[in-house]
Protein backbone atom coordinates (compact mmCIF):
# COMPACT_ATOMS: atom_id res chain seq x y z
CA UNK A 1 0.00 0.00 0.00
CA UNK A 2 1.50 3.41 -0.97
CA UNK A 3 0.76 4.62 2.34
CA UNK A 4 2.83 2.97 4.78
CA UNK A 5 5.89 2.65 2.06
CA UNK A 6 5.64 6.22 1.02
CA UNK A 7 4.38 8.40 3.28
CA UNK A 8 7.80 9.75 5.25
CA UNK A 9 6.17 9.32 8.62
CA UNK A 10 4.53 6.06 9.02
CA UNK A 11 5.10 5.91 12.55
CA UNK A 12 2.42 8.75 13.57
CA UNK A 13 0.07 7.36 10.78
CA UNK A 14 0.02 4.17 12.79
CA UNK A 15 -0.57 5.87 16.17
CA UNK A 16 -3.37 7.91 14.57
CA UNK A 17 -4.52 4.45 13.28
CA UNK A 18 -4.00 2.69 16.87
CA UNK A 19 -6.03 5.37 18.46
CA UNK A 20 -8.86 5.32 16.54
CA UNK A 21 -9.69 1.52 16.87
CA UNK A 22 -8.84 2.39 20.72
CA UNK A 23 -11.55 4.59 20.58
CA UNK A 24 -14.12 2.81 18.47
CA UNK A 25 -16.84 0.79 19.74
CA UNK A 26 -19.71 0.95 17.38
CA UNK A 27 -20.33 1.12 13.66
CA UNK A 28 -20.36 4.81 12.15
CA UNK A 29 -20.75 6.46 8.88
CA UNK A 30 -18.96 9.37 8.24
CA UNK A 31 -18.66 11.63 5.06
CA UNK A 32 -16.22 13.35 3.74
CA UNK A 33 -17.44 16.44 2.00
CA UNK A 34 -14.68 17.32 -0.42
CA UNK A 35 -13.07 15.25 -3.35
CA UNK A 36 -9.65 16.16 -2.75
CA UNK A 37 -10.18 14.44 0.56
CA UNK A 38 -12.11 11.42 -1.49
CA UNK A 39 -8.81 11.65 -3.19
CA UNK A 40 -6.47 11.45 -0.88
CA UNK A 41 -8.20 8.79 1.81
CA UNK A 42 -8.23 6.18 -1.67
CA UNK A 43 -5.23 6.84 -3.07
CA UNK A 44 -3.44 6.76 0.06
CA UNK A 45 -5.15 3.49 1.25
CA UNK A 46 -6.37 4.57 4.13
CA UNK A 47 -9.79 3.46 3.77
CA UNK A 48 -8.64 -0.07 4.08
CA UNK A 49 -6.26 0.46 7.34
CA UNK A 50 -9.32 1.88 9.18
CA UNK A 51 -11.43 -0.27 11.53
CA UNK A 52 -14.09 -1.85 10.12
CA UNK A 53 -16.65 0.00 11.98
CA UNK A 54 -15.76 3.18 10.30
CA UNK A 55 -17.39 3.40 6.92
CA UNK A 56 -16.42 6.24 4.72
CA UNK A 57 -18.74 7.61 2.81
CA UNK A 58 -17.96 10.45 0.06
CA UNK A 59 -19.47 13.64 -0.65
CA UNK A 60 -20.75 15.64 -3.13
CA UNK A 61 -17.45 18.19 -2.94
CA UNK A 62 -16.12 17.73 -6.49
CA UNK A 63 -17.09 20.79 -8.73
CA UNK A 64 -16.59 18.89 -11.68
CA UNK A 65 -19.08 16.12 -10.96
CA UNK A 66 -21.77 18.60 -9.58
CA UNK A 67 -21.78 21.00 -12.63
CA UNK A 68 -25.19 20.26 -14.58
CA UNK A 69 -25.07 18.70 -17.71
CA UNK A 70 -26.72 21.62 -19.33
CA UNK A 71 -24.13 24.59 -18.24
CA UNK A 72 -21.59 21.50 -20.26
CA UNK A 73 -23.85 21.94 -23.26
CA UNK A 74 -23.92 25.47 -23.04
CA UNK A 75 -20.38 25.95 -22.87
CA UNK A 76 -19.92 23.77 -25.97
CA UNK A 77 -22.01 25.75 -27.48
CA UNK A 78 -20.77 28.93 -26.94
CA UNK A 79 -17.22 27.61 -28.24
CA UNK A 80 -18.78 26.32 -31.16
CA UNK A 81 -21.37 28.85 -32.04
CA UNK A 82 -20.52 32.31 -30.89
CA UNK A 83 -16.75 31.77 -32.11
CA UNK A 84 -15.48 32.58 -28.46
CA UNK A 85 -12.42 31.34 -27.01
CA UNK A 86 -13.50 29.17 -24.31
CA UNK A 87 -11.57 28.69 -21.46
CA UNK A 88 -11.65 26.11 -18.41
CA UNK A 89 -10.03 23.90 -15.77
CA UNK A 90 -8.39 20.77 -17.60
CA UNK A 91 -10.58 18.96 -15.09
CA UNK A 92 -13.52 19.75 -17.03
CA UNK A 93 -12.45 19.26 -20.58
CA UNK A 94 -13.31 15.31 -20.73
CA UNK A 95 -16.57 15.24 -18.70
CA UNK A 96 -19.29 14.03 -21.03
CA UNK A 97 -22.47 16.48 -22.27
CA UNK A 98 -25.25 15.74 -23.67
CA UNK A 99 -23.81 14.94 -26.74
CA UNK A 100 -20.00 15.51 -26.90
CA UNK A 101 -17.43 16.11 -24.14
CA UNK A 102 -15.48 19.63 -24.19
CA UNK A 103 -12.48 17.84 -25.41
CA UNK A 104 -14.52 16.38 -28.72
CA UNK A 105 -15.58 19.59 -28.88
CA UNK A 106 -12.11 20.78 -29.22
CA UNK A 107 -10.90 18.18 -31.43
CA UNK A 108 -13.60 18.80 -33.93
CA UNK A 109 -11.69 22.61 -34.06
CA UNK A 110 -13.51 24.42 -31.28
CA UNK A 111 -11.23 27.29 -29.94
CA UNK A 112 -11.17 25.69 -26.59
CA UNK A 113 -8.07 26.46 -24.20
CA UNK A 114 -6.93 24.84 -20.79
CA UNK A 115 -5.55 26.94 -18.22
CA UNK A 116 -4.62 26.73 -14.68
CA UNK A 117 -5.78 30.09 -13.80
CA UNK A 118 -8.88 32.10 -14.72
CA UNK A 119 -6.53 34.92 -14.49
CA UNK A 120 -4.94 33.79 -17.67
CA UNK A 121 -7.63 33.74 -19.22
CA UNK A 122 -8.03 37.52 -18.64
CA UNK A 123 -4.82 37.94 -19.80
CA UNK A 124 -6.05 36.01 -23.06
CA UNK A 125 -8.88 38.62 -23.33
CA UNK A 126 -6.69 41.57 -22.81
CA UNK A 127 -4.55 40.54 -26.07
CA UNK A 128 -6.87 39.32 -28.20
CA UNK A 129 -8.97 42.22 -28.27
CA UNK A 130 -10.92 41.50 -31.55
CA UNK A 131 -12.02 38.03 -29.86
CA UNK A 132 -14.58 37.30 -27.47
CA UNK A 133 -12.81 34.74 -24.17
CA UNK A 134 -15.17 33.10 -22.10
CA UNK A 135 -13.88 31.16 -18.73
CA UNK A 136 -15.91 28.07 -17.34
CA UNK A 137 -16.08 29.27 -13.73
CA UNK A 138 -16.86 26.11 -12.19
CA UNK A 139 -15.85 25.39 -8.01
CA UNK A 140 -16.69 25.63 -4.50
CA UNK A 141 -15.97 28.51 -2.05
CA UNK A 142 -12.43 28.03 -2.11
CA UNK A 143 -12.21 28.78 -5.83
CA UNK A 144 -15.15 31.10 -5.90
CA UNK A 145 -12.52 34.34 -5.12
CA UNK A 146 -9.99 33.22 -8.03
CA UNK A 147 -13.04 33.89 -10.50
CA UNK A 148 -14.65 36.62 -9.09
CA UNK A 149 -11.47 38.13 -9.27
CA UNK A 150 -11.20 37.55 -12.89
CA UNK A 151 -13.89 39.69 -13.21
CA UNK A 152 -12.76 42.29 -11.18
CA UNK A 153 -9.54 41.91 -12.88
CA UNK A 154 -11.50 42.63 -16.40
CA UNK A 155 -13.49 45.22 -14.94
CA UNK A 156 -10.32 47.48 -13.99
CA UNK A 157 -9.11 46.61 -17.83
CA UNK A 158 -11.60 48.04 -19.25
CA UNK A 159 -12.06 45.02 -21.03
CA UNK A 160 -15.56 44.24 -23.05
CA UNK A 161 -14.64 40.83 -24.38
CA UNK A 162 -14.50 38.64 -21.03
CA UNK A 163 -17.25 37.06 -19.11
CA UNK A 164 -17.74 33.55 -17.38
CA UNK A 165 -19.93 30.83 -17.37
CA UNK A 166 -20.78 30.36 -13.49
CA UNK A 167 -21.33 27.42 -12.13
CA UNK A 168 -20.66 27.66 -7.95
CA UNK A 169 -21.98 25.25 -5.32
CA UNK A 170 -21.60 26.15 -1.55
CA UNK A 171 -20.72 23.37 0.94
CA UNK A 172 -23.46 24.07 3.77
CA UNK A 173 -26.31 23.68 1.42
CA UNK A 174 -24.98 20.58 0.38
CA UNK A 175 -24.40 19.07 3.73
CA UNK A 176 -28.19 20.16 4.62
CA UNK A 177 -29.55 18.70 1.30
CA UNK A 178 -26.92 15.10 1.87
CA UNK A 179 -29.25 14.85 5.31
CA UNK A 180 -32.46 16.00 4.45
CA UNK A 181 -32.15 12.77 2.01
CA UNK A 182 -34.34 10.12 3.67
CA UNK A 183 -32.11 7.32 3.00
CA UNK A 184 -29.22 9.48 4.37
CA UNK A 185 -27.26 7.33 7.76
CA UNK A 186 -24.62 9.86 7.78
CA UNK A 187 -23.23 10.99 11.35
CA UNK A 188 -20.25 12.69 11.14
CA UNK A 189 -18.92 14.77 8.72
CA UNK A 190 -15.48 16.14 7.82
CA UNK A 191 -15.46 19.70 6.65
CA UNK A 192 -13.40 20.75 3.50
CA UNK A 193 -10.05 22.44 4.65
CA UNK A 194 -9.34 24.58 1.84
CA UNK A 195 -13.46 25.80 1.60
CA UNK A 196 -13.00 26.59 5.39
CA UNK A 197 -9.79 28.72 4.99
CA UNK A 198 -11.80 31.00 2.67
CA UNK A 199 -15.07 30.86 4.52
CA UNK A 200 -13.85 30.22 8.15
CA UNK A 201 -15.69 27.83 9.97
CA UNK A 202 -19.57 29.95 11.32
CA UNK A 203 -21.52 28.49 8.84
CA UNK A 204 -21.29 25.39 10.24
CA UNK A 205 -22.39 26.29 14.10
CA UNK A 206 -26.02 26.35 12.89
CA UNK A 207 -25.81 23.12 11.14
CA UNK A 208 -24.42 20.90 14.02
CA UNK A 209 -27.30 22.41 16.08
CA UNK A 210 -29.86 21.43 13.47
CA UNK A 211 -28.30 18.20 12.80
CA UNK A 212 -27.28 16.86 15.82
CA UNK A 213 -23.68 15.88 13.88
CA UNK A 214 -19.94 16.59 14.62
CA UNK A 215 -18.53 18.63 12.09
CA UNK A 216 -14.98 18.70 11.57
CA UNK A 217 -12.94 21.06 9.28
CA UNK A 218 -9.95 18.81 8.22
CA UNK A 219 -7.06 18.92 5.82
CA UNK A 220 -5.97 16.60 3.16
CA UNK A 221 -2.99 14.88 4.01
CA UNK A 222 -3.37 11.45 5.42
CA UNK A 223 -2.58 12.77 8.96
CA UNK A 224 -4.69 15.27 8.47
CA UNK A 225 -7.80 12.76 7.52
CA UNK A 226 -6.81 10.52 10.21
CA UNK A 227 -6.78 13.23 12.95
CA UNK A 228 -9.75 14.29 11.81
CA UNK A 229 -11.75 11.20 11.76
CA UNK A 230 -10.38 10.53 15.60
CA UNK A 231 -11.72 13.58 16.23
CA UNK A 232 -15.00 13.02 14.96
CA UNK A 233 -15.22 9.36 16.38
CA UNK A 234 -14.49 10.64 19.69
CA UNK A 235 -17.13 13.28 19.67
CA UNK A 236 -19.45 10.37 18.19
CA UNK A 237 -18.40 7.52 20.88
CA UNK A 238 -19.03 10.37 23.61
CA UNK A 239 -22.55 11.25 21.98
CA UNK A 240 -21.52 14.96 21.37
CA UNK A 241 -21.94 17.28 18.52
CA UNK A 242 -19.53 20.09 17.82
CA UNK A 243 -18.16 21.78 14.83
CA UNK A 244 -14.02 21.43 15.63
CA UNK A 245 -11.03 22.51 13.33
CA UNK A 246 -8.51 20.17 12.92
CA UNK A 247 -6.41 22.11 9.98
CA UNK A 248 -6.07 25.27 12.47
CA UNK A 249 -2.67 25.45 10.45
CA UNK A 250 -4.45 27.00 7.88
CA UNK A 251 -8.16 27.87 8.77
CA UNK A 252 -9.23 30.58 10.96
CA UNK A 253 -12.25 31.02 12.41
CA UNK A 254 -13.54 33.97 10.39
CA UNK A 255 -11.77 32.56 7.04
CA UNK A 256 -10.06 34.94 4.68
CA UNK A 257 -11.75 38.16 4.71
CA UNK A 258 -10.36 39.32 2.13
CA UNK A 259 -11.66 36.93 -0.36
CA UNK A 260 -14.87 36.74 0.97
CA UNK A 261 -15.28 40.63 -0.14
CA UNK A 262 -14.22 39.76 -3.21
CA UNK A 263 -16.52 36.78 -3.35
CA UNK A 264 -19.34 38.97 -2.76
CA UNK A 265 -18.27 42.09 -4.68
CA UNK A 266 -19.33 40.02 -8.21
CA UNK A 267 -21.27 36.89 -6.88
CA UNK A 268 -24.59 36.77 -5.11
CA UNK A 269 -26.06 33.18 -3.44
CA UNK A 270 -28.79 31.56 -5.51
CA UNK A 271 -30.42 28.38 -6.10
CA UNK A 272 -28.42 25.48 -8.00
CA UNK A 273 -28.86 22.66 -9.82
CA UNK A 274 -26.35 19.92 -8.45
CA UNK A 275 -25.77 17.34 -11.70
CA UNK A 276 -27.45 13.89 -10.21
CA UNK A 277 -28.57 15.50 -7.44
CA UNK A 278 -31.34 18.49 -7.35
CA UNK A 279 -32.06 22.08 -7.13
CA UNK A 280 -30.66 22.96 -4.00
CA UNK A 281 -32.13 26.34 -2.26
CA UNK A 282 -29.42 29.22 -1.93
CA UNK A 283 -26.87 26.62 -2.91
CA UNK A 284 -24.14 28.51 -5.51
CA UNK A 285 -23.39 31.48 -6.70
CA UNK A 286 -24.38 33.93 -9.60
CA UNK A 287 -23.19 36.83 -10.89
CA UNK A 288 -24.14 39.88 -9.24
CA UNK A 289 -26.65 42.42 -12.06
CA UNK A 290 -23.72 45.08 -11.28
CA UNK A 291 -21.55 42.56 -13.49
CA UNK A 292 -24.00 41.52 -15.85
CA UNK A 293 -21.63 42.82 -18.64
CA UNK A 294 -19.60 39.80 -17.38
CA UNK A 295 -21.96 37.05 -17.29
CA UNK A 296 -22.12 34.72 -19.68
CA UNK A 297 -25.28 34.02 -19.25
CA UNK A 298 -26.91 37.23 -19.92
CA UNK A 299 -24.56 38.53 -22.52
CA UNK A 300 -25.23 35.84 -24.84
CA UNK A 301 -28.68 33.96 -26.23
CA UNK A 302 -27.65 30.53 -25.69
CA UNK A 303 -30.65 28.47 -27.52
CA UNK A 304 -30.35 24.98 -26.32
CA UNK A 305 -32.36 22.44 -24.85
CA UNK A 306 -32.23 20.82 -21.99
CA UNK A 307 -31.22 17.57 -22.11
CA UNK A 308 -31.55 14.55 -19.99
CA UNK A 309 -29.26 13.15 -17.48
CA UNK A 310 -27.74 9.17 -18.35
CA UNK A 311 -30.09 7.49 -16.18
CA UNK A 312 -27.31 4.46 -15.79
CA UNK A 313 -25.21 6.94 -13.98
CA UNK A 314 -26.14 6.65 -9.55
CA UNK A 315 -23.21 9.03 -9.38
CA UNK A 316 -26.26 11.39 -7.31
CA UNK A 317 -26.66 8.33 -4.77
CA UNK A 318 -23.07 8.28 -4.61
CA UNK A 319 -22.43 11.54 -3.48
CA UNK A 320 -25.15 11.67 -0.96
CA UNK A 321 -23.18 8.69 0.82
CA UNK A 322 -26.17 6.21 0.02
CA UNK A 323 -23.90 4.25 -2.10
CA UNK A 324 -20.27 3.44 -3.32
CA UNK A 325 -18.92 3.59 -6.96
CA UNK A 326 -18.37 -0.07 -6.67
CA UNK A 327 -22.13 -0.63 -6.17
CA UNK A 328 -22.55 0.72 -9.89
CA UNK A 329 -23.28 -1.85 -12.08
CA UNK A 330 -21.06 0.27 -14.92
CA UNK A 331 -18.35 0.90 -12.65
CA UNK A 332 -14.99 -0.71 -14.33
CA UNK A 333 -17.18 -2.15 -17.20
CA UNK A 334 -19.37 0.21 -19.57
CA UNK A 335 -17.73 3.17 -17.45
CA UNK A 336 -14.21 3.25 -17.32
CA UNK A 337 -12.02 7.05 -17.11
CA UNK A 338 -11.67 6.49 -20.87
CA UNK A 339 -14.98 6.28 -21.40
CA UNK A 340 -16.72 7.88 -19.29
CA UNK A 341 -20.72 7.78 -18.68
CA UNK A 342 -20.65 10.34 -15.45
CA UNK A 343 -18.80 12.89 -14.39
CA UNK A 344 -17.28 11.15 -10.63
CA UNK A 345 -15.60 8.98 -13.00
CA UNK A 346 -13.47 11.62 -15.04
CA UNK A 347 -12.40 14.34 -12.76
CA UNK A 348 -9.39 13.25 -9.63
CA UNK A 349 -11.82 14.55 -7.26
CA UNK A 350 -14.30 11.71 -8.15
CA UNK A 351 -15.38 8.89 -6.29
CA UNK A 352 -15.61 6.53 -9.21
CA UNK A 353 -12.30 7.53 -10.85
CA UNK A 354 -10.60 7.40 -7.56
CA UNK A 355 -11.43 4.19 -6.68
CA UNK A 356 -10.66 3.32 -10.40
CA UNK A 357 -7.35 4.23 -10.35
CA UNK A 358 -6.49 3.62 -6.53
CA UNK A 359 -8.76 0.76 -4.70
CA UNK A 360 -7.68 -2.14 -6.06
CA UNK A 361 -11.36 -2.58 -6.75
CA UNK A 362 -11.30 -2.71 -10.21
CA UNK A 363 -9.04 -6.22 -10.44
CA UNK A 364 -11.63 -7.38 -8.63
CA UNK A 365 -13.62 -6.58 -11.73
CA UNK A 366 -11.54 -7.60 -14.15
CA UNK A 367 -11.14 -11.03 -12.29
CA UNK A 368 -15.08 -11.63 -12.87
CA UNK A 369 -14.94 -10.35 -16.19
CA UNK A 370 -12.09 -12.60 -17.45
CA UNK B 1 -8.72 21.44 -9.24
CA UNK B 2 -9.92 21.83 -5.18
CA UNK B 3 -5.72 21.68 -4.62
CA UNK B 4 -3.44 24.72 -3.22
CA UNK B 5 -0.36 23.96 -3.17
CA UNK B 6 2.29 26.05 -1.19
CA UNK B 7 5.20 28.19 -2.75
CA UNK B 8 7.70 30.91 -1.88
CA UNK B 9 7.41 33.93 -2.93
CA UNK B 10 10.52 35.19 -5.09
CA UNK B 11 9.37 38.53 -6.29
CA UNK B 12 5.91 40.98 -6.44
CA UNK B 13 5.43 43.23 -9.19
CA UNK B 14 2.86 45.74 -10.02
CA UNK B 15 1.16 45.01 -13.53
CA UNK B 16 -0.96 46.60 -15.89
CA UNK B 17 -0.26 50.35 -14.60
CA UNK B 18 -0.47 49.17 -11.42
CA UNK B 19 -3.64 47.85 -11.41
CA UNK B 20 -2.77 44.39 -10.51
CA UNK B 21 -0.07 43.16 -7.51
CA UNK B 22 1.11 39.78 -9.06
CA UNK B 23 3.93 37.44 -7.30
CA UNK B 24 6.08 35.42 -8.95
CA UNK B 25 6.16 31.86 -6.92
CA UNK B 26 8.56 29.07 -7.26
CA UNK B 27 7.11 25.36 -6.24
CA UNK B 28 9.86 23.16 -5.93
CA UNK B 29 11.29 25.23 -9.09
CA UNK B 30 8.38 25.84 -11.17
CA UNK B 31 7.76 29.76 -11.04
CA UNK B 32 4.09 30.62 -11.83
CA UNK B 33 2.04 34.20 -10.89
CA UNK B 34 -0.11 34.03 -8.46
CA UNK B 35 -2.12 36.73 -7.18
CA UNK B 36 -1.63 38.78 -3.92
CA UNK B 37 -5.47 40.53 -3.64
CA UNK B 38 -6.35 37.88 -0.76
CA UNK B 39 -3.27 38.28 1.29
CA UNK B 40 -1.89 41.96 0.86
CA UNK B 41 0.44 41.67 3.43
CA UNK B 42 2.37 38.71 2.23
CA UNK B 43 5.96 39.65 1.39
CA UNK B 44 9.13 38.66 -0.61
CA UNK B 45 10.09 34.72 0.66
CA UNK B 46 6.85 34.05 2.58
CA UNK B 47 5.56 30.97 1.56
CA UNK B 48 1.78 30.99 0.23
CA UNK B 49 -0.71 28.64 -0.56
CA UNK B 50 -2.00 29.08 -4.22
CA UNK B 51 -5.07 27.99 -5.41
CA UNK B 52 -5.85 28.33 -8.96
CA UNK B 53 -3.45 31.47 -9.59
CA UNK B 54 -4.54 33.34 -6.03
CA UNK B 55 -2.46 33.36 -3.20
CA UNK B 56 -5.21 31.93 -0.34
CA UNK B 57 -2.96 32.65 3.03
CA UNK B 58 0.25 32.57 4.20
CA UNK B 59 2.14 29.51 5.76
CA UNK B 60 5.17 28.94 7.67
CA UNK B 61 8.44 27.85 5.81
CA UNK B 62 8.30 24.01 7.56
CA UNK B 63 4.58 23.42 7.31
CA UNK B 64 4.84 24.86 3.43
CA UNK B 65 7.93 22.60 2.44
CA UNK B 66 6.63 19.45 4.34
CA UNK B 67 3.24 19.78 2.46
CA UNK B 68 4.99 20.61 -0.60
CA UNK B 69 6.92 17.44 -0.82
CA UNK B 70 3.98 15.44 -0.08
CA UNK B 71 2.53 16.55 -2.79
CA UNK B 72 5.43 16.29 -5.05
CA UNK B 73 5.17 12.13 -3.70
CA UNK B 74 2.08 11.89 -4.54
CA UNK B 75 2.32 13.18 -7.64
CA UNK B 76 0.11 15.97 -7.23
CA UNK B 77 1.93 19.24 -7.90
CA UNK B 78 2.54 17.39 -11.74
CA UNK B 79 -1.28 17.16 -12.32
CA UNK B 80 -2.02 20.70 -10.94
CA UNK B 81 1.08 22.87 -12.61
CA UNK B 82 1.62 20.88 -15.83
CA UNK B 83 -1.58 21.41 -16.66
CA UNK B 84 -3.06 19.04 -19.26
CA UNK B 85 0.03 18.26 -21.59
CA UNK B 86 -1.79 14.68 -21.94
CA UNK B 87 -4.45 16.19 -23.86
CA UNK B 88 -4.01 16.26 -27.82
CA UNK B 89 -2.87 19.47 -28.88
CA UNK B 90 -3.74 21.54 -25.85
CA UNK B 91 -3.28 25.08 -26.93
CA UNK B 92 -2.27 25.97 -23.19
CA UNK B 93 -1.46 29.43 -22.73
CA UNK B 94 1.36 30.51 -20.69
CA UNK B 95 3.05 33.28 -19.83
S1 LIG C 1 -19.15 4.27 -12.28
FE1 LIG C 1 -19.67 5.67 -13.97
S2 LIG C 1 -21.84 5.30 -14.35
FE2 LIG C 1 -21.38 4.46 -12.31
S3 LIG C 1 -21.80 6.14 -10.90
FE3 LIG C 1 -19.64 6.28 -11.40
S4 LIG C 1 -19.57 7.72 -13.11
FE4 LIG C 1 -21.72 7.06 -12.95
Amino acid sequence: MKFLTEYRDPEVAKQYLEEIKKVVTRPWTIMEVCGGQTHSLVKNGILELLPEQINMVHGPGCPVCVTPLNLIDKAIYLAEEKNVILCSFGDMLRVPGSKRSLLEAKANGADIRILYSPLEAVKIARENPDREVVFFAVGFETTAPANALSVIHAHRFGLTNYSILASHVLVPPAIEAVMEDDESSIQGFLAAGHVCAIMGIMEYYPLVERFNVPVVVTGFEPIDLLQGILMTVRQLEKGEAKVENQYTRIVLEEGNMNAQDIIYTVFEVTDRLWRGMEIIPMSGYQVKSEYAAYDANQKYDIDIEEAPENEECIAGEIMKGIRKPIDCQHFGKKCKPENPIGAPMVSSEGACAAYYHFSGAIHKIEEQLS
Amino acid sequence: MCLAIPGKIISIEHQFDGLVRMAKVSFGGIIKEASLEMIPQAKIDDYVLVHVGVAISIVDEAEAKRTFQYLEEMGEVEDELNISDFLPDAKTYRT
